[in-house]
């Protein structure tokens, strides 16, 4: 078995909890429902989107220094970061020149991928993430279980726990208006205090240097606001060409990953506050490896709304966490294999491949036919099981041979028939743990065919 | 000799022949007789999700050079089109052979309403159905309209269906989730496969279907191999064997 197919056992064998995170996130896919459905122009964005971003990296380099022109001149600081060791230098490194050592974090996947909390701790830095599901998760000392929703495998009753352990809320208090009370009253201390901000980028536009957060709790703007330093980490595929593309890809954000029509806040940042830094980390951690595959690039037309994990009838009943990479669900399964072949060539096979992934994707993905693709080239490279490359190959013998394929067939059937039930439901039958074999009958349909004609 | 090559898919040919007899009949009723060429094995599928697209290459190479004299070639599976229509090309290189072959392969509603132009099926079936939209033949071969996009609405099998007299559907909370079955999906991640189709089973038996059915046995193989496992009373058909048999 694959790690995620061993890890998607052990959450499907909670059957109430497996029942209630997917029916969770399905309400999350309904929700999206309504809010597409009432924009009738809706395939159309899609369609614009995908070429936007399609157009934006056959020529990413060129649009990249633009925007570090402009940016530059609005007075930010751009860093170049070829991988998550260099981000997280440079954030360590603007963090020790200042001595700054307060950090409040919002969303950001990209420190995510870069571990960066870990990296800062080790180097004495307090880093709070602001966000609620990302503290949720934080205070829990897990990882994200889904890009938008982070806490998402956790139940009220466990935040509440976990609350009253660390904010010291009252004990088996779980409702969620009291709780993100607590959470907001000790986040709010931690936004005074601190001495730098993190956030990171939804787009970032070639044209003004200028570059987007959205957010629904208006952290990030605290986080930007309120300390006199301001780090944004983006990876290189955020960026678009014109001010005017927003009016594209914002429509399609908060629709496909919540809902919503638009986020609670869309914050626009072109240059630094009166008096304060802000500094810019452009980080390619791999990217550009994804660009120079003409099979894969299209991953990295991808805006994070996490609609793909929403619908995946396979993430909503096996937790983001099955996944055992950043980012979970479809895109991290067909992102993934391209970092490291070897350690993730188990998740493009954890898709029924149903295409409803594809269908979602406000960018046009063709998320499942990646996932496909990337199974051949994972099992060209021989990173596919053994066994599975096996019998595909005497599959193939045999069915390049018609008298043979009647042959096996028949003698399949015949089995079938004949063994005693205990030999055909031995443990290492795996269709039969839980379901009953296809019928067996004595003569095939082509057998019955040949006959009919006589 | 008819102008018409049935493609029937390996697992029907062994398993389900009475599926395989009934497209057969179905269609010589629509005056369409077909043609099956024995040479026929498998369209490779099973090999290429499994990531071994050199097991796979050689019977798409088959699959072109069997059907290539015919006219139109008709399938009982939407997943077996479709991995002719859209997938052929990820194996083999362009030719205008692979064009001409793939560009004729047809789903078996699809070739009724779309080719043949025949929109209702003269017959009755008192039954409540309910029909699994299997993912191909929605997403791939878009026999209907999918619930994630934003298009006029559109479902091709159930328009068959519905011309029989009496017939009445289980309306499905999730109108078009995937049952689970995913070919090797089905082994590989076996708890969530199953898990996902005893969910699906769950709403067929909620909007109260007697009979489920579907353009793919695949999926339905899956199901029912769930449902008598838990010795659940309902039955499956496929498309082909309601649509032939009301006609009868």
């Amino acid at each position: 078995m694959t790690p995620h197919a061993q890890r998607a056992a052990a959450y499907v064998a909670d059957t109430a909890r497996m029942h209630w995170h997917d029916k969770a996130l399905w309400h999350v896919r309904q929700k999206r429902d309504a809010a597409v459905a009432s924009v009738p122009e809706w395939e159309a964005l899609r369609t614009q989107a995908a070429a936007l971003k399609a157009h934006t990296l056959s020529r990413l380099a060129e649009y990249l220094e633009e925007f570090e022109r402009n940016a530059t001149k609005l007075g930010v600081v751009v860093h170049w970061a070829v991988d998550a060791e260099e981000h997280n230098a440079v954030v360590l490194g603007i963090l020790k020149e200042r001595g700054l050592v307060r950090l409040v974090k919002s969303k950001s996947m990209l420190t995510e991928e870069c571990h960066l909390n870990g990296f800062l701790e080790k180097h004495g830095v307090d880093v709070i993430d602001t966000d609620l599901g990302e503290r949720i998760v934080q205070l829990a000392q897990e990882t994200p279980s889904h890009i938008v929703l982070p806490a998402i495998h956790k139940k009220k009753e466990e935040i509440g726990e976990l609350f009253h352990e660390h904010l010291h809320t009252e004990s088996g208090a779980s409702d969620p208006k009291y709780l993100t009370e607590a959470a907001r009253g000790h986040l709010r201390e931690r936004f005074l205090a601190a001495d730098v901000g993190l956030t990171g980028v939804n787009f970032a536009i070639a044209e003004t240097g200028g570059f987007v957060v959205c957010t629904n709790e208006g952290n990030a703007d605290l986080g930007a606001s309120l300390p006199r330093v301001h780090i944004a980490a983006m990876g290189v595929e955020k960026l678009i060409p014109r001010a005017e593309d927003l009016a594209v890809f914002v429509r399609l954000l908060a629709r496909s990953a919540t809902g919503q029509p638009v986020t609670s806040y869309t914050s626009h940042f072109h240059g630094p506050r009166p008096g304060g830094e802000l500094h810019l980390v452009i980080v390619d951690n791999g990217r550009s490896a994804l660009l120079a595959s003409a099979t894969h690039r299209r991953a990295l037309a991808c805006i994070r709304c996490g609609a793909c994990m929403n619908t995946c009838p396979v993430f909503r009943r096996s937790g983001g966490h099955s996944y055992g990479a950043t980012v979970p669900g479809p895109i991290g399964s067909v992102l993934a294999p391209s970092g490291d072949g070897r350690r993730y060539a188990g998740l493009p096979f954890a898709s029924s491949l149903c295409g409803s992934c594809t269908d979602v994707c406000p960018v046009k993905i063709d998320l499942h036919h990646q996932l496909l693709l990337w199974r051949q080239e994972l099992g060209a490279e021989g990173l596919t099981p053994l066994g599975k490359r096996l019998a595909a190959r005497v599959g193939s013998f045999v069915l390049q041979r018609p008298r043979l394929y009647r042959l096996v067939g028949w003698l399949a059937r015949a089995a079938m028939r004949l063994l005693p039930r205990a030999l055909l439901y031995l443990p290492l039958n795996a269709w039969g743990r839980q379901r009953e074999l296809p019928p067996a009958p004595a003569r095939s349909f082509r057998a019955q065919f040949r006959k009919a004609l006589k | 000799m008819t102008d018409v090559g049935l493609f029937i898919p390996c697992y029907v040919d062994q398993c389900y022949p009475e599926v395989g007899l009934a497209t057969v009949k179905l269609l010589e009723r629509l005056d369409c007789p077909v043609d099956f060429p024995e040479a026929q094995t498998c369209c490779g599928q099973p090999m290429g999700n499994a990531g071994n697209a050199e097991a796979a290459r050689p019977l798409a190479e088959r699959y072109l050079s069997i059907f290539e004299r015919y006219r139109y070639v008709v399938c009982p599976s939407g997943s077996c089109t479709a991995m002719v229509r859209h997938h052929y090309r990820d194996l083999l290189p362009p030719s205008p052979l692979l064009e001409a072959v793939t560009a004729k392969t047809y789903e078996l509603c699809e070739f009724v309403v779309d080719v043949l132009g025949v929109a209702r099926i003269a017959g009755a079936y008192p039954h409540r159905v309910g029909l699994h939209q299997s993912c191909h033949a929605l997403r791939e071969l878009r026999l209907g309209s999918a619930s994630e996009l934003v298009v006029p609405h559109l479902d091709k099998v159930r328009g068959l269906l519905s011309s029989l007299e009496g017939i009445r559907f289980a309306e499905l909370q999730r109108k078009d989730e995937c049952c689970g079955f995913g070919g090797v999906f089905s082994v590989g991640e076996e708890a969530v496969s199953c898990a996902m189709g005893k969910d699906r089973l769950a709403d067929h038996l909620l909007g109260g279907a007697d009979v489920i059915t579907g353009v793919d046995m695949s999926c339905l193989m899956h199901l029912q191999g769930l449902a008598s496992r838990a010795k659940t009373p309902v039955r499956f058909a496929h498309v082909a064997e309601i649509l032939a048999g009301a006609a009868a």
